[in-house]
């Protein structure tokens, strides 16, 4: 019974979030078509509700080419790394507080460790070694231009990202990702409380996934392809999925962190029973990681792509100062009032 | 044995394996991946001390930064595998040799010494891994070698970018 709880937890949320990021794909071509004026993918079942499905067969049917000079090994290891980091990072994540169920409370998280806010960093800077590993053990130069970029990208902006998330660790004073989500009852949300935090953290957030207007190691006018351009068949899905993974995860770290979590204020005046309060928790949590999806989507599709220079002086010379400002302000602020 | 004695076994054959691995490769990528293993393992030795802090440090400035530096810089430079120059190595070699004697006889004598803390961890180290307890310590009782560190640092920072920018005026 120990083990089991665990083994629950795990397997719905896995199997909850690939679901969703199979769909996210989807949700994606259609906002952009609605963007462009265009009709999207609506052939396979009720209005391309099947779209996902059919991706799959297609790519699992393809052939996979690996280059002849390639690293074999680390050219089919590097798509495994990418996805599982962006999996493994869902694991200390609350999508709700406490439900009972058959008589005993279950905390919906599926591990509650001391050093949360940690961990989560410490995996998002791990995720550039799929990619910079793809990059080097393709042995074509457009890979290894794109590996170089996000090597470089990811360490500019996690500096700056780790820094404005200390903001919210000095409120919350813990590391801790469900107190960090319990003390911001009520209207507290930390998006109120420190908004130039949440807005650093946002485009770090946005450079960390290698989404537009960061994609960068990808762009397709300069590299064709980037750091997957050797790449086929399944392991291009992989990258794939790993890339939407990743949005949905880092969607739900900052509605964890900015956007209250699965808090919804005032919730305790409407006298609805426990069990019930709890699941429309975590429902508001899925609502909030979800608008996120969206809005990631909505600027991928509006905003055009910057210039290398243009993205490191962002990173180096506004991020960075305004997320130690934003720390400096806050220290004074606890301190004196 | 209970599951921590199984997992450090398990995990400390992992770190020597990657450790040597990592020396005897010939290929620098596969070097630096081996010491990237090299660093996990060690990151779980930490966790099961219970220094969940000093892990999870581990893995986000070692395995998360470092190394992505050592790989970028050797992709840049495209450094393919290692040639051969022995002849070069005989002086260095010898010296290596010795050093490494030594090490392993302190080793021996280390082991051979009656062990300092028989029994297990004490009860207090249980909680002393924690973040809390860190930083506690950190900003009162090493206040001053915490701050003299930061110090040197921020020498060692400015004399870097002083070497750069000399090398492009």
């Amino acid at each position: 019974m120990e083990l089991l709880i665990p083994v629950i937890k795990i397997s719905v949320v896995l199997g909850v979030l690939l679901g969703v990021v199979a769909y996210t794909v989807l949700v994606e071509r259609r906002v952009a078509a609605a963007i462009q004026n265009r009709v999207g993918p609506n052939r396979v079942g009720w209005n391309g509700l099947l779209q996902p499905l059919a991706d799959v067969i297609k790519l699992v049917m393809k052939e996979d080419i690996v280059p002849k000079q390639a690293n074999r090994f680390i050219h089919d290891l590097a798509p495994m790394i990418s996805m599982a980091i962006a999996l493994i990072t869902f694991a200390v994540i609350p999508f709700g507080d406490s439900i009972t169920l058959f008589g005993q409370a279950i905390k919906l998280q599926i591990a509650s460790v001391n050093i949360g806010i940690l961990y989560i960093l410490a995996m998002t800077s791990l995720g550039v070694y799929g990619i910079t590993l793809s990059g080097w053990s393709s042995n074509s130069k457009y890979s290894l231009l794109g590996g170089l970029r996000s090597s470089a990208q990811m360490l500019s902006y996690e500096l700056a990202m780790g820094l404005s998330v200390i903001g919210v660790v000095m409120i919350a004073g813990s590391l801790e990702l469900d107190k960090i989500v319990q003390t911001q009852h009520g209207w507290m949300w930390n998006i109120l409380l420190q908004p130039v935090g949440f807005v650093t953290f946002v485009v770090a957030s946005f450079a960390e996934t290698n989404r537009h207007p960061f994609d960068l190691p990808e762009a397709e006018p300069e590299l064709v392809g980037g750091y997957h351009t050797e790449y086929s068949g399944l392991k291009f899905g992989l990258f794939f999925l790993a890339e939407y993974t990743n949005m949905v995860t880092s969607s739900a770290v900052i509605t964890t962190l900015f956007l209250g979590g699965w808090q919804i204020p005032y919730i305790g005046l409407a006298g609805l029973p426990a069990f019930w309060v709890s699941i429309l928790q975590v429902l508001a949590f899925c609502v909030k990681v979800y608008l996120l999806v969206l809005f990631f989507i909505i600027i991928r599709w509006t905003i055009p792509r910057f210039r290398y220079d243009q993205l490191m002086n962002l990173g180096w010379k506004v991020m960075l100062p305004l997320s130690v400002l934003n720390l400096l302000v806050t220290g004074l602020v606890i301190l004196y009032l | 044995m209970t599951v921590d004695a199984i997992l450090f076994f398990i995990v400390a054959a992992g770190a020597v394996a990657s450790a040597v691995l990592m020396i005897t490769g010939q290929n620098p990528v596969k070097s630096v991946l081996f010491l990237i293993v090299n660093f996990f393992c060690l990151a779980v030795l930490y966790l099961i001390l219970h220094a969940q802090f000093i892990a999870i440090i581990q893995i986000l400035v070692y395995a998360g930064a470092i190394m992505v530096l050592f790989l970028f810089v050797i992709m840049l430079l495209n450094l393919g595998t290692e040639e051969k120059h022995v002849d070069a190595l005989n002086m260095k070699r010898s010296v290596a040799v010795i050093l490494s004697c030594i090490v392993l006889f302190l080793i021996l004598i280390a082991i051979g010494l009656p062990a300092a803390g028989t029994g297990g961890l004490p009860a207090s180290a249980l909680v002393n891994g924690t973040v809390e307890t860190i930083g506690r310590d950190l900003f009162r009782q090493y206040l001053l070698p915490f701050e003299i560190t930061s110090l040197l640092l921020l020498g060692a920072m400015v004399g870097v970018i002083v070497l750069a920018k000399k090398h492009f005026e």
